[in-house]
């Protein structure tokens, strides 16, 4: 068990008559990155939050790291190692690109209630911060404030600040969201390397990036998963085609 | 450091709030000296609320409750000293006290205390209803003040002399308004460190973005209720150096209006404007000197500055002289 780092059983989830997660179960291993495709209102967004701690499943469970973890909140499960990106970037906008990398090493040090010592002074923090921008290419970029960063910056400052938290996995929804052709092919490559360090529970619409990197990858439609496999089955799956990929692509 | 022109305007006006007074001591205008007091003691006042409001977006409509209850902690315990009058027997004879050190330190408990219960029941709200909240239990105290006859009830409590402070002559304006600025330059330098600290940083984070917070594992909550009890103890020190300064305590200080005016002094100089607070208290004070002399009415101009700064300054005077705050890199 010891290499299975998330696993969910039987998750449901319903906001009235629509089902958003039903029976969902997965897994992800030491080493891989899974990805999570679907299409638009499949439940990706909803599954995510019940994952991480949003949103409490209505039947199913949630195990991180072996433990039963569907009655811990958000902040329990990234103390425990989840470490998340979001879909729209949730930065601390006024804040500069180093001061918000520094609360990410903050939080993963969890030393928090001291009140009089410099922060932006302290070595370590400094360091776990600079470390991380400069792995996602952010050094230059360091004093900018992060309201005038770009798009595919604030992108790039969100899997920074995931970094600082030495996680012991990877939650990143649609990482890719917004970049273009060039931002995009960049980030596959470092999240190609990022497996090692921890897995990646990634979700994405970009198929490039999805069949470039996922050892395996889960399809998920009306709140169901419809198929896990490696790339290869997903593509040879008729039930996959009908439902997502369409058929003229896949032929 | 680099010096900024904030920090320039912050020295400029830390070193007027104590050159006028001097002045006025050389000159013999003890009433001066007693509105610089005024001015520094709703600056305190001021830069409480400001930890809670700037630095973690927690619009509080209740900070008269901590102010409040700092003037009765003076009024309570100075009333029995005076009037030989036990405030209990039990466990140990306690008759009250005139001394200033413990008077401060029974306001910033006890203003402590009640800002523990009521960040946490008010924070599991946020926005309107936390305004609402807050007012709802200054209000609640507000009223019980009235009511609670053995302290005056709405008249008040009134003190004979001031309260003592070692080695000083309280009566003396100068000396008083010494021990009220050493004390607005002690909770500066406390909210200055504050605000670049760890705990400073994750709560104005919090303010900005409170999934961030929350993903890298702090609990936004548990930091804005610290912020709110660190708040709420300097407001109600603040209180006691207010009763102190008019030897009186009502529950006017208890009332939503000065929960308003502590809030007009914050916003008028900067809201998260570490000395946002002493330009707002320093300009009221002022104005409430100048145009008060003129007409009854002359919170009417107050509004109208009030209006214009919140329509066009949004960093209040201090945004409006130092242009906006910069990201510290």
């Amino acid at each position: 068990m010891a290499d299975l780092v998330l696993k969910t059983e039987n998750l449901c989830k319903s906001f009235g008559a629509l089902k958003a997660s039903c029976d969902v179960s997965l897994d992800l291993r030491a080493g891989e990155i899974h990805a999570l495709i679907g299409p638009n209102g499949a439940g990706k967004s909803t599954l995510i939050k019940q994952i991480a701690g949003n949103f409490a499943p209505d039947s199913g469970t949630v195990e991180l790291l072996g433990r039963d973890v569907t009655a811990l909140d958000t902040v329990a499960r990234a103390r425990m190692g989840l470490g998340r990106t979001f879909q729209i970037s949730a930065l601390a906008m006024d804040y500069s690109v180093l001061q918000n990398a520094v609360l990410g090493a903050l939080g993963g040090q969890g030393r928090v209630f001291r009140f009089f010592r410099n922060v932006m002074e302290d070595p370590a923090l400094l360091e776990a911060a600079r470390d991380a921008l400069e792995r996602v290419g952010l050094t230059q970029d360091a004093n900018r404030r992060t309201a005038d960063l770009s798009h595919g910056q604030r992108r790039q400052l969100e899997v920074a600040v995931a970094l600082t938290l030495k996680p012991k996995l990877f939650l990143m929804d649609e990482p890719m969201a917004g970049l273009g052709a060039d931002g995009s092919h960049r980030l596959t490559g470092f999240l190609d390397g990022l497996r090692e360090q921890a897995p990646i529970l990634l979700v994405e619409h970009d198929m490039d990036a999805v069949f470039a990197l996922a050892d395996r990858i889960s399809v998920l439609v009306y709140g169901q998963i419809i198929a896990t496999g490696t790339a290869a089955e997903i593509r040879a799956n008729a039930e996959v085609r009908r439902a997502y990929l369409g058929e003229e692509d896949a032929a | 450091m680099m010096v900024t022109r904030e920090s320039l305007l912050n020295w400029a006006m830390i070193a007027a709030l104590l050159l006028v007074p001097l002045a006025a001591w050389s000159l013999d205008e003890p009433f001066i000296i007693t509105l610089a007091t005024k001015a520094a003691i709703l600056a305190l006042a001021g830069v409480g609320l400001n930890i809670a409001l700037g630095l973690g977006g927690l619009i509080s409509l209740g900070h008269a409750a901590f102010f409040g209850i700092g003037g009765y902690a003076m009024g309570i315990l100075a009333a029995h000293a005076q009037n030989y009058e036990p405030l209990f027997e039990w466990p140990f004879l306690f008759e009250g006290s005139n001394q200033m050190p413990l008077i401060w330190l029974v306001a910033v408990v006890f203003s402590a205390l009640a800002a523990l219960v009521i960040g946490a029941l008010s924070l599991r709200t946020s926005g309107v209803y936390f305004i609402m909240i807050t007012l709802a239990f200054g209000q609640m105290l507000y009223y019980f003040a009235i009511s609670w006859s053995a302290y005056g009830g709405e008249d008040g409590l009134s003190i004979w002399v001031r309260n003592d402070f070692p080695g000083l002559n309280t009566l003396d304006p100068i000396q008083f308004f010494a021990i009220a600025y050493v004390i607005l330059c002690g909770a500066l330098f406390f909210a200055a460190r504050l605000a670049r600290s760890p705990f400073g940083l994750a709560l104005a984070a919090a303010r900005q973005n409170e999934d961030r917070v929350e993903a890298v594992g702090l609990t936004p909550f548990t930091l804005r209720l610290t912020a709110f009890v660190i708040s709420g103890a300097i407001t109600g020190l603040a209180g006691a150096l207010f009763a102190d300064l008019n030897r009186f305590v009502s529950p006017t200080m208890l009332s939503w209006h000065t929960s308003g005016e502590i809030m007009i002094f914050v916003i008028l100089g900067g809201v998260g404007r570490l000395y946002g607070p002493v330009a707002g208290a320093a300009l009221y004070i002022l104005l409430e000197h100048l145009l008060g002399g003129i007409s009854d009415y002359w919170q009417i101009f107050l509004g109208v500055l009030l209006l214009l700064i919140v329509l066009f300054a949004r960093g209040g005077l201090i945004g409006a002289i130092a242009g906006r705050e910069k990201a510290h890199g």
